[in-house]
C-alpha cells in the first residue's frame, strides 16, 4: 500500500520537477481528495449533458431553483441516511416514513384544525416516537437494521393508508405551505432582486471565510502545520465561488426556498455532528470495527439507538416539507424515497460495508439523483427512463467508487 | 527396511521460506516414515504451521525453497486441491466446516457424489455413515454441524479426510479446544487409523499426547529442525531443552524496577466459554499485579491468556464467577467501558481486529477510547486531538506523513504504535498488553520494550502477555505460566528459565 502512494508521489514530482511548487501543492490537494471531487464531476458532468439536450433550458435559474426544491425532501433523508450506512446499517423505511408524517401532519392540519407551530412540533415527536421504536428493536433487541425497517417500510405503509383513507387529505392552511413553497421574503420590496437571499449569501461567505481564518490562526497558534497561504487562498476563493454560486441561482429567481435553508442548516449541522463530535466519531468506529468499538469502550446500543431516534426525526422534517410542497398528503407519498436516499449517500461516497461516507458527499448525491429526474422530465422523458437512468449512475458511480480506491490503495 | 527413498512415505528437504524479508523456515527437514505418526513439536512461530501449509500447497510452489517429495517423487503443489490428489488431507486448527449445513453435505463438500449435476444422497448418506463409523461417530448424517460440540466437528473434519482415501493425515494441535475425554477419544482413534495403514503428522503443545501416540519426533526451532528421533529416546524434558535451547541475547533493554503496591488483583477468577457450553475456560486464576512492575504472562497457544486478559477487562466469557480488584475498586465483568474508566487498558494481541479502525486516520485512532478528554460540551476541539496526536507521533516516534493518514496503510509496527498511543491516552493504571511485539520487526520490537520500561518508570502497572519466551524472560520482572485455563506456576524472573516456564506450559510435572 505504501509503495502505491510513493509511485503516486514519485509520478507528482516527474511531471512537475521543475514545475512550480505552489502548482504542485494544488495537484497533491486536489489527489488527496480525489473522491470527493470523482462525484463533483459526476454532478457538473451530468448538468452540461442536460444542459445540452434541453437547448440550456436546464441551466437556467428557474430550472435550478426548482431542482433544488425537488431535491430537498430527500436529500434531508440522505443527510440522515448516510450516518446510518457508515454505523453499518441501513434504513428501508423512511420512504413509508415520510408519507406517515406528512399524513399524520395533514390530519392533524385539516380535520383537528390545528395551527402550524403544534402539528410541527406534534410530528417530530411522532418521527422520534418511531426511532425510539426501530432503535429499539436495533440497539438492544439485537435484530438487524434491515429486517427492522423492512418491517417498519410496510407496518408504516399500511398506518399511511389508514390516516390517509386511502385518499387525498388537503388544503394545508398557508404557513404551513409556506414551509415547502414559499421564499425567503425581500427586506425592500422595490428591490430590483431579492436583496435577503443575496445578504445571507454573502453573510454565509463571510462567516465561512472568518470561520476558517479563525481555525488557521489557531492552528498556527498551537504550532501546527498548515498548508501554504496560497492554497489556503485558493481553497477560501473556490468554496466562496461555490456558494455564491448556489445563492446568486436563486436570488435570481425568486430567492432562496424557506425548504432549501432549511436543507442548508441540517447539512452544516449534520457534517459538523459527524466530523466534530464524539457521537458523530462514534459512528464512523462503530461502522469502520465494531470489534475495536468495542474493545475501545464505546456504547454502541446508546450511539445505535441515538442515531436511529435522529433518523426517525429527520423523516418527519421530510415529511413536512414533502407535504407541504404538495399541499397534500396522500396514501402512496413517499414512496421509494428510501431508495433514493441510499443511493444519494452511497454516490456521496458511502461505504456500504460501513465506516465511510460523508453529509456533503450525501447533498450530492441526492442532488445528482434529483437532476436526473429533473433532466429528464424536462426532456419529457417517460418515467421509466428516469428508473432506469438513476440505477445506472447508481451503478456507474459506485464502480468509479472502487476503480478509483483501488488506484489508490 | 531398504534404506532406499522409498523408506519415506514423505520428505520435506531444506525448506526455506520469508515472509517480508523475515526468515519464517531457514532450513527444515522433515522426513515421514510409511504409516508412523510423526508428531512435530516446537514454541509458538517455530515455523510449524508455515511448514504444513508449504506441505499443503496454501502457500503454491515458488514461494518457498526446497523440496517436497511423495513416495520418492518430488511434487510440486499450486494449491490445496493438488496437494490432496496425492492422498494427503490437512485438518488445521480452525476448522473449516460449514456450521449451517448438515454433516453429509460437509462431508461431501467440494467432492459432492452427484450425476449429472444431480447428488445422489442415497449413496451420500450411506459413505457419511461408513465414514463416520471409522470415528466412531454415531450421528444421523444430516445433523447441522452447528449443532455438534467442538470434538464431534474435529471428528467430522478426520471422517472427511477419510472419505477422500486420505493417506496421509495431518492434525494442527486438534486438542486445542478438547476436553480431556475428547482428547482421550481423538487419541485412539488416530492410533485406529494408523493400525489402518494411515500416516499421521501431528502437531501438538501437549508434550504428555505426543509421548503418548507418536512414533517419531520432530523438534523445530526458529525455523530449523533441531531433531528427528524415534519416540523411545525422547522424555519431556529432553523436548523441552532441544525445544528452547537457543542463547539469550541482549534484544532486552531489561531495567531494574522497583515494584510499589498492588493494583490489580484477580481473585478465584472461573470463566466459561461463550461459545462452547460447559467448557471451562478459566479455572480459580488468583494473581495480583503491582504498581511499577512488568509482570509477564507466559503459556502456549490454547493456554487461556488471552481469555484471561479480556475476561478482566470485560469482553470474553460467560458465567463469570470470582473478583476482580482494579487499584481497590471492584470491576463489573463484561463492561469493558467501566474498566478503561477504572484504569485499565489492554493492548489487543489482534490489532487489527480488535485494536484499530483501519479506515479511519491516525488521530482518531488515537482518540478513540477518550474523545471525552479532548471535548467541551461534547464537541470535539480539533486543536486538541492534533496536539495530542502529535505528541504521541513523536514521543513513540510513528512513521508517517501526517496524522490524517489512514492506519492500513502503515507497517505493522507503527500500527502497534498507534494502539499504543490509543491506551496511553486514557491514562492507564493497569495496562495489559497482549502479544505486544507480534509479527513487527525487531527494530519497533526494540522502541515497544524502551516505551514498556518508560511507562512503568511513570508508575504503570504491565501485565505483557508474551508466546515468546525470551521476550517474557528478557522483560519481566515477576513471571506466571498458564497451562489448561489455570495458574500453573508464579516464580520470580531471576529465578526463571527457558526450561522451567516450558515444563509448566507444557502441562508437565511440577519441578522442586
Amino acid at each position: 500500500m505504501d509503495k502505491g502512494k510513493e509511485t503516486g508521489a514519485q509520478r507528482e514530482n516527474g511531471r512537475n520537477t521543475a514545475g512550480d511548487p505552489f502548482l504542485t501543492a494544488v495537484l497533491q490537494s486536489l489527489r488527496a481528495n480525489m473522491r470527493e471531487y470523482t462525484m463533483v464531476i459526476l454532478l457538473v458532468g451530468i448538468w452540461l449533458v442536460f444542459t445540452y439536450l434541453t437547448n440550456g433550458m436546464f441551466i437556467e435559474p428557474r430550472n435550478l431553483s426548482n431542482l433544488f426544491l425537488q431535491s430537498v425532501s430527500v436529500a434531508v433523508l440522505a443527510v440522515g441516511m448516510v450516518l446510518v450506512i457508515v454505523a453499518g446499517h441501513i434504513d428501508l423505511s423512511v420512504g413509508s416514513l415520510v408519507g406517515l408524517m406528512g399524513a399524520i401532519a395533514a390530519y392533524l392540519q385539516v380535520n383537528l384544525n390545528m395551527g402550524t407551530v403544534p402539528v410541527i412540533i406534534i410530528t417530530l415527536l411522532a418521527g422520534i416516537l418511531v426511532g425510539i421504536w426501530q432503535g429499539y428493536w436495533i440497539a438492544y433487541r439485537g435484530v438487524s437494521a434491515f429486517i427492522v425497517t423492512l418491517a417498519g417500510m410496510m407496518v408504516f405503509r399500511g398506518m399511511v393508508i389508514k390516516v390517509t383513507g386511502g385518499a387525498t387529505i388537503s388544503p394545508m392552511n398557508h404557513s404551513f405551505k409556506e414551509i415547502g413553497q414559499g421564499y425567503l421574503p425581500k427586506l425592500i420590496s422595490t428591490a430590483p432582486i431579492n436583496d435577503s437571499s443575496a445578504l445571507l449569501g454573502l453573510v454565509v461567505i463571510g462567516l465561512y471565510v472568518f470561520w476558517q481564518i479563525r481555525l488557521r490562526k489557531s492552528r498556527v497558534k498551537y504550532g501546527f502545520e498548515v498548508p501554504d497561504k496560497k492554497l489556503f487562498v485558493l481553497r477560501l476563493a473556490a468554496t466562496s465561488l461555490v456558494i455564491a454560486f448556489v445563492f446568486g441561482i436563486m436570488t435570481d429567481y425568486m430567492g432562496i426556498p424557506y425548504a432549501v435553508l432549511i436543507l442548508m442548516a441540517l447539512t452544516v449541522l449534520f457534517n459538523f455532528m459527524a466530523e466534530k463530535t464524539v457521537f458523530g466519531r462514534h459512528i464512523y468506529a462503530i461502522g469502520g470495527n465494531k470489534e475495536a468499538a468495542r474493545f475501545s469502550g464505546i456504547n454502541i446500543r446508546r450511539t445505535t439507538m441515538i442515531l436511529f431516534i435522529i433518523m426517525g426525526a429527520l423523516t418527519a422534517v421530510s415529511g413536512i416539507i414533502f407535504t407541504a410542497r404538495l399541499n397534500a398528503a396522500g396514501a402512496s407519498a413517499g414512496n421509494l424515497f428510501e431508495l433514493d436516499a441510499i443511493a444519494a449517500a452511497i454516490i456521496g461516497g458511502a461505504s456500504t460495508m460501513g465506516g465511510e461516507g460523508s453529509v456533503y458527499g450525501a447533498i450530492i448525491g441526492a442532488l445528482v439523483m434529483a437532476s436526473i429526474d429533473n433532466g429528464l422530465s424536462l426532456m419529457n422523458a417517460d418515467a421509466s427512463l428516469q428508473y432506469m437512468a438513476k440505477g445506472l449512475i447508481l451503478l456507474f458511480a459506485v464502480w468509479v467508487d472502487i476503480a478509483s480506491r483501488k488506484r489508490a490503495t | 527396511m531398504d534404506c532406499n527413498q522409498s523408506d519415506y512415505l514423505l520428505e520435506m528437504v531444506g525448506i526455506k521460506k520469508e515472509f517480508a524479508g523475515v526468515k519464517a523456515l531457514e532450513d527444515v527437514n522433515l522426513r515421514v516414515k510409511w504409516g508412523e505418526v510423526h508428531a512435530l513439536v516446537g514454541e509458538n512461530g517455530a515455523g510449524k504451521s508455515t511448514l504444513m501449509k508449504i506441505l499443503s500447497g496454501m502457500y503454491p510452489v515458488g514461494q518457498y525453497e526446497g523440496r517436497i517429495l511423495i513416495r520418492g517423487t518430488e511434487q510440486s503443489f499450486h494449491s490445496l486441491k493438488d496437494s490432496e490428489k496425492t492422498g494427503m488431507a490437512i485438518i488445521f486448527q480452525e476448522l473449516t466446516l460449514v456450521k449451517q449445513m448438515t454433516v453429509s453435505e460437509n462431508i461431501f463438500l467440494g467432492n459432492e457424489i452427484a450425476r449429472r449435476g444431480i447428488v445422489d444422497w442415497n449413496s451420500t448418506y450411506e459413505f457419511t455413515k461408513k465414514a463416520l463409523g471409522e470415528v466412531r461417530l454415531d450421528l444421523n448424517p444430516s445433523t447441522k454441524v452447528k449443532n455438534l460440540g467442538i470434538g464431534q466437528q474435529q471428528l467430522v473434519e478426520i471422517a472427511k479426510a477419510i472419505s477422500k482415501n486420505a493417506e496421509i493425515l495431518i492434525l494442527d494441535e486438534p486438542t486445542a479446544a478438547l476436553t480431556e475425554t475428547e482428547s482421550a477419544n481423538l487419541l485412539q482413534i488416530v492410533l485406529e487409523l494408523k493400525n489402518k495403514g494411515v500416516t499421521c503428522i501431528y502437531i501438538s503443545h501437549k508434550l504428555n499426547e505426543v509421548l503418548q501416540i507418536a512414533d517419531t519426533i520432530t523438534v523445530l526451532r526458529d525455523g530449523r529442525t533441531i531433531a528427528t528421533e524415534p519416540a523411545g529416546n525422547m522424555s519431556e524434558n529432553k523436548i523441552i531443552s532441544l525445544m528452547v535451547g537457543r542463547e539469550l541475547t541482549q534484544r532486552f533493554p531489561r531495567q531494574e524496577h522497583v515494584p510499589g503496591p498492588v493494583m490489580l488483583k484477580v481473585k478465584d477468577l472461573t470463566v466459561y466459554d461463550p461459545d462452547i457450553p460447559d467448557k471451562v475456560a478459566l479455572k480459580g486464576i488468583s494473581f495480583e499485579a503491582r504498581k511499577g512492575e512488568i509482570l509477564g504472562v507466559a503459556g502456549l497457544m490454547g493456554a487461556g491468556r488471552t481469555e484471561l486478559a479480556t475476561s478482566i477487562f470485560g469482553t470474553y466469557g460467560r458465567g463469570i464467577s470470582g473478583e476482580i480488584f482494579l487499584d481497590g475498586r471492584k470491576l463489573k465483568p463484561g463492561t469493558p467501558r467501566e474498566a478503561i474508566k477504572s484504569g485499565l487498558g489492554y493492548v489487543s494481541e489482534d490489532r487489527k481486529n480488535n485494536g484499530l479502525v483501519l479506515t479511519m486516520d491516525i488521530k482518531n485512532n488515537v482518540m478513540l477510547a477518550s474523545y471525552e478528554s479532548a471535548t467541551k460540551l461534547k464537541v470535539i476541539n480539533q486543536n486538541e486531538v492534533i496536539r495530542h496526536s502529535n505528541h504521541f507521533v513523536s514521543s513513540l516516534r510513528i512513521k508517517t506523513p501526517s496524522l490524517e493518514q489512514r492506519v492500513q496503510n502503515l507497517s505493522g509496527g507503527n500500527q502497534q504504535k498507534v494502539v499504543l498511543s490509543k491506551w496511553l491516552m486514557t491514562n492507564p493504571k493497569v495496562l495489559i498488553m497482549d502479544e505486544p511485539t507480534r509479527g513487527i520487526d525487531v527494530g519497533a520490537k526494540y522502541e515497544i520494550y524502551n516505551i514498556m520500561n518508560d511507562l512503568v518508570k511513570q508508575g504503570v502497572s504491565i501485565i505483557m502477555i508474551s508466546s515468546e519466551l525470551p521476550e517474557i524472560l528478557g522483560m519481566s520482572d515477576r513471571i506466571v505460566v498458564m497451562h489448561g485455563g489455570r495458574i500453573v506456576a508464579e516464580m520470580a524472573a531471576s529465578e526463571a528459565t527457558q526450561e522451567k516456564i516450558m515444563s509448566y506450559a507444557t502441562g508437565g510435572v511440577k519441578r522442586g
